[in-house]
């Protein structure tokens, strides 16, 4: 097995990796905050929390 | 009597009630700015524009270039101004929003979406081409390239997920990277010294094809520039949008225009004009031509960085596009959903996933890109229109511009002419896709008219206090 059919297999593996990322964190997401809070934001506001955001 | 100016960008006097608990963060610069929008470009300077010189010549492609460079200056002219008053999300959809109405909005939102989604999975297929290539020339024949086409979309998306300021930093430097290999590849052909390889007088011919050829040519002229106009998206996320975008979105035309002269320039002076129209990448084959082996790493690493520079633009734009659309009603409002932690339209990002990955491994590279560019030049046709009701429905002095561009009316003359002139040229060689997708717009406008407006609130789209335009 060379080394490109490796990275064949290394690059569906991180592809994997990086869609079980997103879509477990989306479900986490969707189900810890109200649709309410989600879908809050309004064109031209600028939100309280700005200045505070921390990650 | 003079009536006080708005100032919509104002973050303290913006006499709105705040509902807001969750929204974009407001944490970029103008070289975010700057990267988003020739972050998106540069791809084009790596590949595509040199169809023209098959079309036409080299000196064809020149003309072209320098037209289309005049095209893509008006609409950064006419963008930084409108896009100074409007700091939303959306970018131009947002401005026919305001300007034009709701059905010119809901398309010119469709054109971006599908200009964006399109040219990732361009870019998408390119980096499989490019791995395929490198490996090809280490002697691994048969590559198979799906599974990176498939890793550059779920990393990139996966990256504009996390956060807009790791996304616009990953694009700065990669940008940044393909763009100084650019310029490291004309100094390395010493066109200064007597022993410099370049010769345009031997390799190129003066207009092959005649005037016509010019005209064929103006289609791949388009992609030295296709996306500049995106640097409009990140103006619900730039901390100071009145100066930051007109800034980045004036130095990056400037920047697109000095990188497709020397491209130009360092591929017609390495290689045959014959040849050069054929070439799947041509920076990298005029590498090849110089002999140097660090220029070839150089190039190609340039090549791969700007594809996903390019990726990674076109998710960020797609999808603030998709979610502003979704945040007005105009598309089902669970798009307008913002991450509470990274603080991004995280369902807007993850829906456009499976559509670029159909695109990027079920269809063709020419098509894909002939479809981004097509919904590209629809958007172009907007700007003028909407700059001249822009100037007629708020004057000068009734709303605060960040950036007030000179000589108006003649940017918005000069554009509309030249987008006349390029759909003569697309209908040329692309006819039945223009057709095609003229007709799918249609469609699209009747079901937003007939089926989609009726949930649309006037208080859902319009929370942004702008004044009242001039007679209403």
């Amino acid at each position: 097995m060379d080394i490109w059919t490796i990275l064949e297999f290394a690059a569906w593996a991180l592809s994997a990796v990086f869609a079980v990322l997103i879509v477990t964190d989306w479900i986490r997401t969707d189900s810890s905050y109200s649709e309410e809070v989600l879908t809050s934001s309004r064109e031209g506001e600028l939100e309280a929390m700005t200045e505070e955001h921390r990650l | 009597m003079t009536t006080p100016m708005t100032d919509i960008t104002s973050p303290v006097a913006d006499g709105m009630v705040h509902a807001t608990k969750v929204g974009l963060a407001r944490v970029l610069g103008p070289a975010h700015v700057w990267a988003l929008g020739v972050g998106i470009v540069l791809v084009g300077e790596y590949m595509g524009w040199n169809f023209g010189v098959a079309k036409g010549g080299a000196y064809a492609a020149l003309i072209a270039c320098w037209f289309a460079g005049l095209l893509y200056t008006c609409v950064a002219m006419i963008d930084s101004e409108v896009t100074s008053t409007v700091a939303a999300a959306g970018g131009q959809y947002t401005q026919a929003k305001h300007i034009v109405g709701p059905l010119m909005a809901f398309n010119v939102g469709l054109y971006l979406v599908f200009a964006y989604t399109m040219l990732e999975a361009g870019n998408a297929i390119t980096v499989g081409y490019l791995m395929e290539t490198v490996a090809g020339m280490t002697g691994h024949e048969g590559l198979n390239p799906q599974p990176f086409v498939v890793l550059s979309i779920l990393f990139l998306a996966w990256l504009n997920y996390r956060g807009v300021l790791a996304t616009l930093n990953f694009s700065l430097v990669i940008t940044a990277v393909a763009f100084v290999a650019i310029l490291v590849l004309v100094l390395g052909t010493r066109p200064w010294s007597e022993t410099t390889p370049l010769a345009h007088a031997e390799l190129s011919a003066p207009l092959p094809y005649g005037w016509l050829g010019i005209l064929a040519a103006m289609h791949f002229g388009l992609w030295y520039y296709l996306g500049i106009e995106g640097t409009t998206q990140a103006a619900e996320e730039v901390r100071s949008p009145a100066r930051s975008l007109p800034f980045g979105t004036l130095t990056g035309i400037m920047t697109l225009i000095i990188a497709a002269t020397l491209t130009w320039y360092v591929c017609v002076g390495l290689m045959p004009w014959e040849y050069l129209g054929q070439s799947g990448v041509p920076l990298f084959d005029a590498a090849r031509m110089t002999g140097s082996k660090a220029l070839m790493v150089l190039l190609a690493v340039g090549t791969l960085f700007a594809t996903l520079a390019s990726a990674n633009g076109c998710i960020n734009d797609a999808s603030r596009a998709w979610f502003s659309m979704g945040r007005d009603h105009y598309l089902p409002a669970w798009f307008g959903a913002v991450h509470p932690v990274y603080r991004t339209p995280y369902r807007s990002i993850i829906f456009l996933v499976p559509i670029a990955l159909v695109f990027a491994l079920g269809a063709p590279l020419d098509q894909v890109i002939t479809f981004s560019i097509l919904s590209g030049l629809l958007g172009y046709t907007f700007m003028p229109i909407n700059m001249i009701m822009f100037r007629r429905k708020w004057p000068l002095r009734s709303i605060k511009r960040g950036y007030v561009h000179p000589f108006h009316p003649i940017p918005a003359i000069v554009l509309i002419t030249l987008c006349a002139v390029t759909y003569f040229a697309v209908f040329l060689g692309y006819g039945t896709q223009l057709i095609a997708m003229v007709s799918f717009y249609i469609v699209a406008s009747l079901w937003f008219h007939l089926r989609r407006y009726r949930f649309v609130k006037r208080s859902d789209q319009f929370t942004m206090p702008w004044p009242k335009p001039q007679g209403y």
